[in-house]
Protein backbone atom coordinates (compact mmCIF):
# COMPACT_ATOMS: atom_id res chain seq x y z
CA UNK A 1 0.00 0.00 0.00
CA UNK A 2 2.97 2.22 -0.56
CA UNK A 3 1.62 4.07 -3.60
CA UNK A 4 0.70 7.60 -2.66
CA UNK A 5 -2.73 8.95 -3.54
CA UNK A 6 -2.91 10.70 -6.90
CA UNK A 7 -5.12 13.45 -8.25
CA UNK A 8 -7.05 13.25 -11.52
CA UNK A 9 -7.45 16.34 -13.69
CA UNK A 10 -9.92 16.53 -16.52
CA UNK A 11 -9.41 19.52 -18.77
CA UNK A 12 -12.03 20.51 -21.37
CA UNK A 13 -12.76 16.85 -22.09
CA UNK A 14 -15.27 16.40 -24.90
CA UNK A 15 -16.75 13.32 -26.50
CA UNK A 16 -18.59 13.53 -29.81
CA UNK A 17 -20.05 10.49 -31.49
CA UNK A 18 -20.13 10.57 -35.27
CA UNK A 19 -23.58 11.36 -36.63
CA UNK A 20 -24.75 13.07 -33.45
CA UNK A 21 -25.16 16.81 -33.43
CA UNK A 22 -24.79 17.27 -29.68
CA UNK A 23 -21.62 16.05 -27.97
CA UNK A 24 -22.20 13.32 -25.34
CA UNK A 25 -19.80 15.10 -23.00
CA UNK A 26 -19.14 18.79 -23.54
CA UNK A 27 -15.98 20.46 -22.26
CA UNK A 28 -15.84 18.65 -18.93
CA UNK A 29 -13.30 20.21 -16.57
CA UNK A 30 -12.78 18.93 -13.05
CA UNK A 31 -10.10 18.35 -10.44
CA UNK A 32 -10.56 15.13 -8.52
CA UNK A 33 -8.87 15.21 -5.15
CA UNK A 34 -6.35 12.50 -4.28
CA UNK A 35 -7.44 9.90 -1.75
CA UNK A 36 -11.08 10.92 -1.83
CA UNK A 37 -14.27 9.33 -3.08
CA UNK A 38 -15.71 11.57 -5.79
CA UNK A 39 -19.22 10.67 -6.89
CA UNK A 40 -20.66 11.42 -10.32
CA UNK A 41 -24.39 11.48 -9.78
CA UNK A 42 -27.04 12.31 -12.32
CA UNK A 43 -30.01 10.97 -14.23
CA UNK A 44 -29.65 8.06 -16.67
CA UNK A 45 -28.12 9.10 -19.97
CA UNK A 46 -26.51 12.30 -18.67
CA UNK A 47 -23.05 11.12 -19.71
CA UNK A 48 -21.66 10.34 -16.27
CA UNK A 49 -20.57 6.83 -17.26
CA UNK A 50 -19.10 8.10 -20.54
CA UNK A 51 -17.12 10.68 -18.58
CA UNK A 52 -15.81 8.04 -16.18
CA UNK A 53 -14.92 5.66 -18.99
CA UNK A 54 -12.80 8.33 -20.63
CA UNK A 55 -10.54 8.33 -17.55
CA UNK A 56 -9.33 4.78 -18.32
CA UNK A 57 -9.82 5.29 -22.06
CA UNK A 58 -12.46 2.61 -22.52
CA UNK A 59 -13.90 5.55 -24.42
CA UNK A 60 -11.39 7.79 -26.16
CA UNK A 61 -12.04 11.49 -25.68
CA UNK A 62 -12.56 13.47 -28.88
CA UNK A 63 -10.65 16.39 -27.40
CA UNK A 64 -9.30 17.58 -24.08
CA UNK A 65 -6.73 16.32 -21.65
CA UNK A 66 -6.87 13.91 -18.71
CA UNK A 67 -3.97 13.53 -16.32
CA UNK A 68 -3.61 11.05 -13.48
CA UNK A 69 -0.98 12.00 -10.94
CA UNK A 70 0.29 14.58 -13.44
CA UNK A 71 0.74 11.99 -16.20
CA UNK A 72 -1.16 12.49 -19.47
CA UNK A 73 -3.26 9.37 -20.03
CA UNK A 74 -3.10 9.78 -23.80
CA UNK A 75 0.66 9.33 -23.68
CA UNK A 76 0.29 5.78 -22.34
CA UNK A 77 -0.68 2.47 -23.95
CA UNK A 78 -4.39 2.14 -23.07
CA UNK A 79 -4.08 -1.49 -21.88
CA UNK A 80 -1.17 -0.66 -19.61
CA UNK A 81 -3.01 2.42 -18.37
CA UNK A 82 -6.01 0.28 -17.41
CA UNK A 83 -3.87 -2.19 -15.48
CA UNK A 84 -3.00 0.71 -13.19
CA UNK A 85 -6.61 1.75 -12.68
CA UNK A 86 -9.00 -0.46 -10.76
CA UNK A 87 -12.33 -1.04 -12.50
CA UNK A 88 -15.50 -2.38 -10.89
CA UNK A 89 -18.89 -2.46 -12.62
CA UNK A 90 -22.53 -3.15 -11.91
CA UNK A 91 -22.83 -6.86 -12.72
CA UNK A 92 -19.33 -7.40 -11.32
CA UNK A 93 -18.36 -8.87 -14.73
CA UNK A 94 -16.50 -11.78 -13.19
CA UNK A 95 -15.12 -14.36 -15.60
CA UNK A 96 -17.53 -17.28 -15.17
CA UNK A 97 -15.03 -19.89 -16.35
CA UNK A 98 -12.46 -18.89 -13.77
CA UNK A 99 -12.40 -19.48 -10.03
CA UNK A 100 -12.61 -16.61 -7.58
CA UNK A 101 -8.85 -16.86 -7.05
CA UNK A 102 -8.14 -16.75 -10.80
CA UNK A 103 -10.47 -13.77 -11.22
CA UNK A 104 -8.76 -11.81 -8.47
CA UNK A 105 -5.32 -12.75 -9.79
CA UNK A 106 -5.94 -11.60 -13.38
CA UNK A 107 -4.36 -8.14 -13.23
CA UNK A 108 -1.29 -9.21 -11.20
CA UNK A 109 -0.94 -11.97 -13.82
CA UNK A 110 -1.09 -9.43 -16.64
CA UNK A 111 1.58 -7.42 -14.83
CA UNK A 112 3.81 -10.48 -14.71
CA UNK A 113 3.88 -11.14 -10.98
CA UNK A 114 5.21 -14.52 -9.82
CA UNK A 115 2.72 -17.29 -9.03
CA UNK A 116 3.61 -17.28 -5.34
CA UNK A 117 3.19 -13.53 -5.07
CA UNK A 118 -0.17 -13.68 -6.85
CA UNK A 119 -1.44 -16.48 -4.58
CA UNK A 120 -0.44 -14.50 -1.52
CA UNK A 121 -2.06 -11.35 -2.89
CA UNK A 122 -5.31 -13.18 -3.74
CA UNK A 123 -5.65 -14.42 -0.15
CA UNK A 124 -4.93 -10.93 1.15
CA UNK A 125 -7.51 -9.33 -1.15
CA UNK A 126 -10.24 -11.85 -0.35
CA UNK A 127 -9.72 -11.31 3.36
CA UNK A 128 -9.79 -7.57 2.76
CA UNK A 129 -13.26 -7.73 1.20
CA UNK A 130 -14.52 -10.05 3.92
CA UNK A 131 -14.43 -13.41 2.12
CA UNK A 132 -12.63 -16.35 3.72
CA UNK A 133 -9.96 -17.43 1.18
CA UNK A 134 -10.15 -21.07 2.28
CA UNK A 135 -13.84 -21.18 1.56
CA UNK A 136 -14.13 -18.97 -1.52
CA UNK A 137 -10.86 -19.11 -3.49
CA UNK A 138 -11.80 -22.30 -5.35
CA UNK A 139 -15.40 -21.38 -6.08
CA UNK A 140 -16.78 -20.27 -9.42
CA UNK A 141 -18.74 -17.01 -9.74
CA UNK A 142 -22.06 -18.81 -10.28
CA UNK A 143 -21.63 -20.41 -6.84
CA UNK A 144 -21.67 -16.95 -5.21
CA UNK A 145 -24.51 -14.63 -4.21
CA UNK A 146 -24.81 -11.24 -5.91
CA UNK A 147 -23.20 -9.49 -2.95
CA UNK A 148 -20.31 -11.94 -2.84
CA UNK A 149 -19.75 -11.46 -6.59
CA UNK A 150 -19.54 -7.70 -6.04
CA UNK A 151 -16.98 -8.23 -3.28
CA UNK A 152 -14.88 -10.39 -5.60
CA UNK A 153 -15.27 -7.69 -8.27
CA UNK A 154 -13.87 -5.09 -5.86
CA UNK A 155 -11.08 -7.47 -4.81
CA UNK A 156 -10.16 -7.98 -8.47
CA UNK A 157 -10.18 -4.21 -9.07
CA UNK A 158 -7.84 -3.64 -6.13
CA UNK A 159 -5.57 -6.65 -6.59
CA UNK A 160 -2.69 -4.84 -8.26
CA UNK A 161 -2.96 -1.99 -5.73
CA UNK A 162 -3.89 0.70 -8.27
CA UNK A 163 -3.90 4.25 -6.89
CA UNK A 164 -7.13 4.99 -8.77
CA UNK A 165 -10.38 3.05 -8.69
CA UNK A 166 -13.29 3.59 -11.08
CA UNK A 167 -16.63 2.20 -9.98
CA UNK A 168 -19.67 2.22 -12.26
CA UNK A 169 -22.81 1.68 -10.19
CA UNK A 170 -21.09 -1.26 -8.53
CA UNK A 171 -23.87 -1.85 -6.03
CA UNK A 172 -26.77 -1.18 -8.40
CA UNK A 173 -27.83 -4.78 -8.90
CA UNK A 174 -28.01 -6.07 -5.34
CA UNK A 175 -30.80 -5.96 -2.77
CA UNK A 176 -30.99 -2.92 -0.46
CA UNK A 177 -29.64 -4.69 2.63
CA UNK A 178 -26.62 -6.16 0.83
CA UNK A 179 -26.12 -2.79 -0.84
CA UNK A 180 -25.96 -1.08 2.54
CA UNK A 181 -23.43 -3.64 3.77
CA UNK A 182 -21.28 -3.23 0.67
CA UNK A 183 -21.35 0.55 1.06
CA UNK A 184 -20.22 0.25 4.70
CA UNK A 185 -17.52 -2.16 3.56
CA UNK A 186 -16.28 0.27 0.90
CA UNK A 187 -16.06 3.09 3.44
CA UNK A 188 -14.09 0.81 5.78
CA UNK A 189 -11.74 -0.16 2.92
CA UNK A 190 -11.28 3.44 1.87
CA UNK A 191 -10.43 4.51 5.42
CA UNK A 192 -7.57 2.02 5.19
CA UNK A 193 -6.46 2.39 1.56
CA UNK A 194 -7.01 6.07 0.63
CA UNK A 195 -7.52 5.40 -3.07
CA UNK A 196 -8.67 8.09 -5.46
CA UNK A 197 -12.10 6.72 -6.26
CA UNK A 198 -14.47 7.90 -8.97
CA UNK A 199 -17.88 6.39 -8.30
CA UNK A 200 -20.83 6.67 -10.68
CA UNK A 201 -24.37 6.30 -9.39
CA UNK A 202 -27.87 7.62 -10.00
CA UNK A 203 -28.77 7.15 -6.34
CA UNK A 204 -28.32 10.44 -4.49
CA UNK A 205 -28.57 8.80 -1.07
CA UNK A 206 -25.70 6.52 -2.01
CA UNK A 207 -23.75 9.57 -3.14
CA UNK A 208 -24.36 11.31 0.20
CA UNK A 209 -23.37 8.23 2.15
CA UNK A 210 -20.14 7.45 0.30
CA UNK A 211 -18.94 10.69 -1.21
CA UNK A 212 -16.27 13.02 0.06
CA UNK A 213 -17.33 15.20 -2.83
CA UNK A 214 -20.29 14.93 -5.15
CA UNK A 215 -20.57 16.17 -8.71
CA UNK A 216 -24.20 16.50 -9.71
CA UNK A 217 -24.25 16.16 -13.50
CA UNK A 218 -26.88 17.28 -15.99
CA UNK A 219 -27.27 16.72 -19.72
CA UNK A 220 -24.05 16.28 -21.72
CA UNK A 221 -22.29 15.78 -18.41
CA UNK A 222 -22.43 19.46 -17.47
CA UNK A 223 -21.46 20.00 -13.84
CA UNK A 224 -24.46 21.47 -12.05
CA UNK A 225 -22.75 21.45 -8.67
CA UNK A 226 -19.48 20.05 -7.39
CA UNK A 227 -19.10 20.21 -3.65
CA UNK A 228 -19.18 18.29 -0.39
CA UNK A 229 -22.40 16.40 0.41
CA UNK A 230 -23.02 18.78 3.33
CA UNK A 231 -22.83 21.83 1.11
CA UNK A 232 -25.03 20.37 -1.62
CA UNK A 233 -27.68 19.34 0.88
CA UNK A 234 -27.57 22.67 2.68
CA UNK A 235 -27.59 24.77 -0.45
CA UNK A 236 -28.41 23.16 -3.80
CA UNK A 237 -27.03 25.30 -6.64
CA UNK A 238 -30.28 25.40 -8.63
CA UNK A 239 -33.71 23.85 -8.96
CA UNK A 240 -32.44 20.87 -10.96
CA UNK A 241 -29.98 19.97 -8.21
CA UNK A 242 -32.64 20.59 -5.59
CA UNK A 243 -34.95 18.25 -7.49
CA UNK A 244 -32.25 15.64 -7.61
CA UNK A 245 -31.44 16.02 -3.92
CA UNK A 246 -35.09 15.26 -3.42
CA UNK A 247 -37.33 15.79 -0.43
CA UNK A 248 -35.89 15.62 3.03
CA UNK A 249 -32.54 17.31 2.44
CA UNK A 250 -32.37 18.24 6.13
CA UNK A 251 -33.07 14.67 7.17
CA UNK A 252 -30.24 13.55 4.87
CA UNK A 253 -27.99 16.15 6.51
CA UNK A 254 -28.61 14.39 9.79
CA UNK A 255 -27.03 11.23 8.41
CA UNK A 256 -23.81 13.15 7.75
CA UNK A 257 -23.36 14.57 11.24
CA UNK A 258 -22.29 12.66 14.28
CA UNK A 259 -23.30 13.18 17.88
CA UNK A 260 -19.68 14.07 18.73
CA UNK A 261 -19.89 17.01 16.30
CA UNK A 262 -22.52 18.89 18.29
CA UNK A 263 -22.71 20.29 21.74
CA UNK A 264 -24.16 17.87 24.26
CA UNK A 265 -26.32 18.83 27.20
CA UNK A 266 -26.07 17.40 30.69
CA UNK A 267 -29.01 15.91 32.57
CA UNK A 268 -29.33 15.84 36.32
CA UNK A 269 -27.89 12.48 37.27
CA UNK A 270 -28.40 10.37 40.36
CA UNK A 271 -27.34 7.00 41.65
CA UNK A 272 -29.61 4.35 43.07
CA UNK A 273 -28.23 4.57 46.60
CA UNK A 274 -28.97 8.26 47.01
CA UNK A 275 -32.04 9.37 48.93
CA UNK A 276 -34.93 10.56 46.78
CA UNK A 277 -35.15 13.79 48.75
CA UNK A 278 -31.59 14.91 47.84
CA UNK A 279 -32.16 14.09 44.19
CA UNK A 280 -35.41 16.04 44.19
CA UNK A 281 -33.60 19.01 45.69
CA UNK A 282 -30.99 18.87 42.94
CA UNK A 283 -33.64 18.72 40.24
CA UNK A 284 -35.45 21.71 41.65
CA UNK A 285 -32.24 23.65 42.17
CA UNK A 286 -31.44 23.21 38.47
CA UNK A 287 -34.97 24.06 37.45
CA UNK A 288 -35.48 20.71 35.74
CA UNK A 289 -38.13 18.04 36.02
CA UNK A 290 -36.31 14.80 35.34
CA UNK A 291 -33.20 13.07 36.64
CA UNK A 292 -31.28 10.23 35.01
CA UNK A 293 -30.48 7.33 37.31
CA UNK A 294 -27.13 5.67 36.63
CA UNK A 295 -25.80 2.34 37.89
CA UNK A 296 -22.48 1.90 39.69
CA UNK A 297 -20.55 1.95 36.44
CA UNK A 298 -22.36 5.13 35.38
CA UNK A 299 -24.48 3.38 32.77
CA UNK A 300 -27.93 4.96 32.30
CA UNK A 301 -30.85 3.05 33.85
CA UNK A 302 -34.03 5.10 34.18
CA UNK A 303 -35.50 8.56 33.83
CA UNK A 304 -37.30 9.66 36.98
CA UNK A 305 -39.73 12.60 37.30
CA UNK A 306 -39.37 14.75 40.39
CA UNK A 307 -42.92 13.97 41.49
CA UNK A 308 -41.99 10.30 41.64
CA UNK A 309 -39.31 11.06 44.24
CA UNK A 310 -41.51 10.72 47.31
CA UNK A 311 -40.63 7.31 48.74
CA UNK A 312 -37.64 6.30 50.80
CA UNK A 313 -35.65 4.50 48.07
CA UNK A 314 -34.69 5.10 44.46
CA UNK A 315 -35.09 1.40 43.64
CA UNK A 316 -37.59 0.59 40.92
CA UNK A 317 -38.98 4.05 40.29
CA UNK A 318 -38.99 5.87 36.94
CA UNK A 319 -39.10 4.84 33.28
CA UNK A 320 -36.32 2.64 31.85
CA UNK A 321 -34.08 4.28 29.23
CA UNK A 322 -34.81 2.60 25.89
CA UNK A 323 -32.99 3.81 22.78
CA UNK A 324 -29.52 5.19 23.45
CA UNK A 325 -26.98 6.58 21.04
CA UNK A 326 -23.18 6.64 21.10
CA UNK A 327 -20.90 9.55 20.27
CA UNK A 328 -20.28 7.94 16.86
CA UNK A 329 -23.99 7.71 16.07
CA UNK A 330 -25.42 9.95 13.39
CA UNK A 331 -27.79 12.75 14.32
CA UNK A 332 -30.42 10.75 12.45
CA UNK A 333 -30.05 7.98 15.03
CA UNK A 334 -30.20 10.61 17.77
CA UNK A 335 -33.40 12.06 16.34
CA UNK A 336 -34.88 8.58 16.12
CA UNK A 337 -34.02 8.01 19.79
CA UNK A 338 -35.63 11.35 20.72
CA UNK A 339 -38.81 10.44 18.89
CA UNK A 340 -39.12 6.99 20.44
CA UNK A 341 -38.09 8.17 23.92
CA UNK A 342 -40.22 11.29 23.82
CA UNK A 343 -37.45 13.52 25.14
CA UNK A 344 -33.70 14.03 25.11
CA UNK A 345 -31.56 11.22 23.68
CA UNK A 346 -29.09 9.67 26.10
CA UNK A 347 -25.52 9.47 24.78
CA UNK A 348 -23.14 6.79 25.99
CA UNK A 349 -19.42 6.34 25.55
CA UNK A 350 -17.39 3.32 24.47
CA UNK A 351 -18.02 1.32 27.64
CA UNK A 352 -21.70 2.22 27.76
CA UNK A 353 -21.15 4.96 30.34
CA UNK A 354 -23.29 8.09 30.32
CA UNK A 355 -21.63 11.09 28.67
CA UNK A 356 -24.49 13.51 28.00
CA UNK A 357 -27.76 14.05 26.18
CA UNK A 358 -28.77 15.43 22.82
CA UNK A 359 -31.64 17.91 22.76
CA UNK A 360 -33.93 18.58 19.84
CA UNK A 361 -33.14 22.31 19.96
CA UNK A 362 -29.44 21.65 19.48
CA UNK A 363 -30.13 19.58 16.35
CA UNK A 364 -32.47 22.19 14.91
CA UNK A 365 -29.94 24.94 15.58
CA UNK A 366 -27.10 22.97 13.98
CA UNK A 367 -29.10 22.39 10.77
CA UNK A 368 -29.97 26.09 10.61
CA UNK A 369 -26.32 27.05 11.12
CA UNK A 370 -25.26 24.74 8.29
CA UNK A 371 -27.75 26.32 5.93
CA UNK A 372 -26.56 29.79 6.80
CA UNK A 373 -22.92 28.77 6.50
CA UNK A 374 -23.34 27.38 2.97
CA UNK A 375 -25.71 30.11 1.83
CA UNK A 376 -23.01 32.75 2.09
CA UNK B 1 -21.75 -66.57 -45.58
CA UNK B 2 -23.40 -64.65 -42.78
CA UNK B 3 -22.60 -61.01 -42.08
CA UNK B 4 -20.52 -62.08 -39.07
CA UNK B 5 -18.49 -64.50 -41.09
CA UNK B 6 -18.00 -61.87 -43.76
CA UNK B 7 -16.73 -59.35 -41.23
CA UNK B 8 -14.44 -61.94 -39.65
CA UNK B 9 -13.09 -62.88 -43.06
CA UNK B 10 -12.43 -59.30 -44.19
CA UNK B 11 -11.53 -57.92 -40.76
CA UNK B 12 -8.06 -56.57 -41.56
CA UNK B 13 -9.28 -54.70 -44.62
CA UNK B 14 -12.39 -53.36 -42.85
CA UNK B 15 -10.29 -52.19 -39.90
CA UNK B 16 -7.97 -50.21 -42.17
CA UNK B 17 -10.93 -48.63 -43.96
CA UNK B 18 -12.62 -47.81 -40.66
CA UNK B 19 -9.40 -46.19 -39.47
CA UNK B 20 -9.12 -44.19 -42.71
CA UNK B 21 -12.77 -43.20 -42.46
CA UNK B 22 -12.43 -41.94 -38.89
CA UNK B 23 -9.13 -40.29 -39.73
CA UNK B 24 -10.42 -38.31 -42.70
CA UNK B 25 -13.57 -37.23 -40.81
CA UNK B 26 -11.67 -36.08 -37.73
CA UNK B 27 -8.96 -34.30 -39.71
CA UNK B 28 -11.52 -32.54 -41.86
CA UNK B 29 -13.49 -31.51 -38.75
CA UNK B 30 -10.31 -30.04 -37.29
CA UNK B 31 -9.48 -28.13 -40.47
CA UNK B 32 -13.08 -26.90 -40.63
CA UNK B 33 -12.89 -25.92 -36.96
CA UNK B 34 -9.83 -23.77 -37.54
CA UNK B 35 -11.37 -22.11 -40.61
CA UNK B 36 -14.85 -21.89 -39.05
CA UNK B 37 -13.65 -20.33 -35.80
CA UNK B 38 -11.53 -17.81 -37.74
CA UNK B 39 -14.57 -16.88 -39.85
CA UNK B 40 -16.75 -16.66 -36.73
CA UNK B 41 -14.21 -14.45 -34.94
CA UNK B 42 -13.92 -12.24 -38.02
CA UNK B 43 -17.65 -11.61 -38.38
CA UNK B 44 -19.35 -12.00 -34.97
CA UNK B 45 -19.21 -8.30 -34.09
CA UNK B 46 -20.99 -7.30 -37.27
CA UNK B 47 -24.62 -8.40 -37.69
CA UNK B 48 -24.34 -8.17 -41.47
CA UNK B 49 -21.12 -10.19 -41.58
CA UNK B 50 -22.70 -12.84 -39.36
CA UNK B 51 -25.71 -13.14 -41.65
CA UNK B 52 -23.59 -13.37 -44.80
CA UNK B 53 -21.20 -15.96 -43.35
CA UNK B 54 -24.03 -18.13 -42.06
CA UNK B 55 -25.93 -17.84 -45.34
CA UNK B 56 -22.87 -18.83 -47.41
CA UNK B 57 -22.17 -21.83 -45.19
CA UNK B 58 -25.84 -22.82 -45.41
CA UNK B 59 -25.76 -22.62 -49.18
CA UNK B 60 -23.00 -25.21 -49.29
CA UNK B 61 -25.21 -27.58 -47.32
CA UNK B 62 -28.03 -27.31 -49.83
CA UNK B 63 -25.81 -28.71 -52.62
CA UNK B 64 -26.18 -32.52 -52.72
CA UNK B 65 -22.86 -34.02 -51.63
CA UNK B 66 -22.86 -36.41 -54.56
CA UNK B 67 -23.21 -33.52 -57.01
CA UNK B 68 -20.52 -31.43 -55.30
CA UNK B 69 -18.09 -34.34 -55.44
CA UNK B 70 -18.87 -34.92 -59.10
CA UNK B 71 -18.32 -31.23 -59.88
CA UNK B 72 -14.97 -31.20 -58.06
CA UNK B 73 -13.50 -34.26 -59.76
CA UNK B 74 -12.68 -32.39 -63.02
CA UNK B 75 -11.02 -29.64 -61.00
CA UNK B 76 -9.22 -31.55 -58.25
CA UNK B 77 -9.02 -35.06 -59.70
CA UNK B 78 -9.84 -38.22 -57.77
CA UNK B 79 -8.89 -39.33 -54.26
CA UNK B 80 -8.04 -37.27 -51.19
CA UNK B 81 -8.22 -33.73 -52.57
CA UNK B 82 -11.93 -33.63 -53.55
CA UNK B 83 -12.88 -35.68 -50.47
CA UNK B 84 -11.21 -33.29 -48.03
CA UNK B 85 -12.56 -30.24 -49.85
CA UNK B 86 -16.14 -31.49 -49.74
CA UNK B 87 -15.95 -32.65 -46.12
CA UNK B 88 -14.44 -29.37 -44.91
CA UNK B 89 -17.06 -27.32 -46.78
CA UNK B 90 -19.91 -29.34 -45.27
CA UNK B 91 -18.43 -29.18 -41.78
CA UNK B 92 -18.21 -25.37 -41.85
CA UNK B 93 -21.84 -24.38 -41.27
CA UNK B 94 -22.41 -25.86 -37.80
CA UNK B 95 -19.04 -24.60 -36.62
CA UNK B 96 -19.35 -21.09 -38.06
CA UNK B 97 -22.90 -20.71 -36.79
CA UNK B 98 -22.11 -21.99 -33.31
CA UNK B 99 -18.98 -19.85 -33.07
CA UNK B 100 -21.01 -16.73 -33.91
CA UNK B 101 -23.79 -17.68 -31.49
CA UNK B 102 -21.30 -18.63 -28.77
CA UNK B 103 -19.25 -15.44 -29.06
CA UNK B 104 -22.39 -13.32 -29.35
CA UNK B 105 -23.75 -14.90 -26.18
CA UNK B 106 -20.85 -13.75 -24.00
CA UNK B 107 -22.15 -11.31 -21.37
CA UNK B 108 -21.22 -7.73 -22.34
CA UNK B 109 -20.39 -6.97 -18.69
CA UNK B 110 -17.74 -9.70 -18.75
CA UNK B 111 -15.99 -8.35 -21.86
CA UNK B 112 -16.29 -4.78 -20.57
CA UNK B 113 -14.64 -5.84 -17.31
CA UNK B 114 -11.92 -7.69 -19.23
CA UNK B 115 -11.11 -4.55 -21.26
CA UNK B 116 -11.44 -2.36 -18.19
CA UNK B 117 -8.88 -4.24 -16.13
CA UNK B 118 -6.34 -4.03 -18.94
CA UNK B 119 -6.62 -7.04 -21.24
CA UNK B 120 -5.82 -6.25 -24.86
CA UNK B 121 -8.17 -7.36 -27.66
CA UNK B 122 -6.34 -10.62 -28.28
CA UNK B 123 -6.37 -11.54 -24.60
CA UNK B 124 -10.07 -10.71 -24.30
CA UNK B 125 -10.76 -12.98 -27.26
CA UNK B 126 -8.51 -15.91 -26.34
CA UNK B 127 -8.71 -15.81 -22.55
CA UNK B 128 -12.33 -14.85 -22.11
CA UNK B 129 -14.61 -14.89 -25.17
CA UNK B 130 -13.43 -18.10 -26.86
CA UNK B 131 -13.28 -19.91 -23.51
CA UNK B 132 -16.87 -19.00 -22.85
CA UNK B 133 -17.99 -19.81 -26.39
CA UNK B 134 -16.10 -23.11 -26.36
CA UNK B 135 -19.00 -25.40 -25.34
CA UNK B 136 -21.07 -24.00 -28.24
CA UNK B 137 -18.17 -24.35 -30.69
CA UNK B 138 -17.54 -27.92 -29.57
CA UNK B 139 -21.23 -28.72 -30.00
CA UNK B 140 -20.96 -27.40 -33.56
CA UNK B 141 -17.93 -29.61 -34.20
CA UNK B 142 -19.86 -32.59 -32.87
CA UNK B 143 -22.72 -32.00 -35.28
CA UNK B 144 -20.22 -31.56 -38.14
CA UNK B 145 -18.48 -34.82 -37.30
CA UNK B 146 -21.76 -36.74 -37.31
CA UNK B 147 -22.67 -35.27 -40.65
CA UNK B 148 -19.24 -36.01 -42.14
CA UNK B 149 -19.44 -39.66 -41.09
CA UNK B 150 -22.23 -40.14 -43.60
CA UNK B 151 -20.87 -37.81 -46.27
CA UNK B 152 -17.41 -39.40 -46.14
CA UNK B 153 -19.00 -42.69 -47.23
CA UNK B 154 -20.16 -41.00 -50.41
CA UNK B 155 -16.63 -39.73 -51.07
CA UNK B 156 -15.77 -43.25 -52.16
CA UNK B 157 -17.40 -42.22 -55.42
CA UNK B 158 -14.38 -39.98 -55.98
CA UNK B 159 -12.09 -42.81 -54.89
CA UNK B 160 -11.79 -41.28 -51.44
CA UNK B 161 -10.61 -43.38 -48.50
CA UNK B 162 -12.89 -45.10 -45.96
CA UNK B 163 -15.79 -47.44 -45.46
CA UNK B 164 -17.68 -45.96 -48.41
CA UNK B 165 -15.53 -48.19 -50.62
CA UNK B 166 -17.29 -51.26 -49.17
CA UNK B 167 -20.72 -49.71 -49.54
CA UNK B 168 -20.20 -48.67 -53.18
CA UNK B 169 -18.57 -51.92 -54.12
CA UNK B 170 -21.38 -53.89 -52.47
CA UNK B 171 -24.05 -51.86 -54.20
CA UNK B 172 -22.32 -52.12 -57.60
CA UNK B 173 -22.21 -55.89 -57.29
CA UNK B 174 -25.86 -56.17 -56.21
CA UNK B 175 -27.02 -59.76 -56.57
CA UNK B 176 -23.52 -61.23 -56.54
CA UNK B 177 -22.16 -63.31 -53.65
CA UNK B 178 -21.72 -61.34 -50.44
CA UNK B 179 -22.76 -58.06 -52.12
CA UNK B 180 -25.33 -57.32 -49.39
CA UNK B 181 -22.95 -58.32 -46.64
CA UNK B 182 -20.33 -55.98 -48.05
CA UNK B 183 -22.70 -52.99 -48.24
CA UNK B 184 -24.08 -53.76 -44.77
CA UNK B 185 -20.61 -54.13 -43.24
CA UNK B 186 -19.66 -50.71 -44.59
CA UNK B 187 -22.89 -49.07 -43.41
CA UNK B 188 -22.86 -50.58 -39.93
CA UNK B 189 -19.18 -49.74 -39.67
CA UNK B 190 -20.01 -46.05 -40.29
CA UNK B 191 -22.74 -46.14 -37.63
CA UNK B 192 -20.48 -47.77 -35.05
CA UNK B 193 -17.70 -45.26 -35.77
CA UNK B 194 -20.15 -42.37 -35.45
CA UNK B 195 -21.33 -43.60 -32.04
CA UNK B 196 -17.78 -44.11 -30.77
CA UNK B 197 -16.62 -40.66 -31.89
CA UNK B 198 -19.74 -39.10 -30.39
CA UNK B 199 -18.84 -40.73 -27.08
CA UNK B 200 -15.35 -39.26 -27.39
CA UNK B 201 -16.89 -35.81 -27.84
CA UNK B 202 -18.71 -36.12 -24.53
CA UNK B 203 -15.43 -36.96 -22.80
CA UNK B 204 -13.57 -34.11 -24.56
CA UNK B 205 -16.36 -31.66 -23.66
CA UNK B 206 -16.11 -32.69 -20.02
CA UNK B 207 -12.34 -32.36 -19.96
CA UNK B 208 -12.08 -29.05 -21.80
CA UNK B 209 -14.99 -27.08 -20.33
CA UNK B 210 -14.44 -25.16 -17.09
CA UNK B 211 -16.55 -26.33 -14.16
CA UNK B 212 -17.73 -22.75 -13.82
CA UNK B 213 -19.67 -22.86 -17.10
CA UNK B 214 -20.54 -26.54 -17.40
CA UNK B 215 -24.27 -26.87 -17.83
Amino acid sequence: MAEPSVAIELDEVTKRYPGQREPAVDGFTMSINPGEITIFVGPSGCGKTTTMRMINRLIEPTSGRITIGGEDTLSLNPDELRRRIGYAIQQAGLFPHQTVAQNVGVVPGLLGWSKAKIAERVDEMLSLVGLDPGEFAGRYPRQLSGGQQQRVGVARALAADPPVLLMDEPFGAVDPITRGNLQDELMRLQAELHKTIVFVTHDFDEAVKLGDRIAVLGDRSTILQYDTPEAILANPADDTVAGFVGAGASLKQLTLMRVRDIEMAQAVTATEDESPATVRQRIEAEGRRYALILDKRRRPLRWVHFRQLTGSSMAGIGRPVGDQVSVQSTLQDALEAMLTEGGDAVVTGNRGEYVGTVQLDTVVTRIRELREEHAS
Amino acid sequence: MTLWEFVGDRWSRLAIEAYQHASVVIQCTLIAAVIGILIGVAVYRSPLGSIVATALASTVLTIPSFALLGLLIPVLGLGVAPTVTVLVLYALLPIVRNTIVGLGGVDAAVTDAARGIGMNRVAVLTRVELRLAWPAILAGMRVSTQMLMGIAAIAAYAKGPGLGTEIFSGLNRAGAANATNQALAGTIGVIVLALVVDGLYLIIARLTTSRGIRG
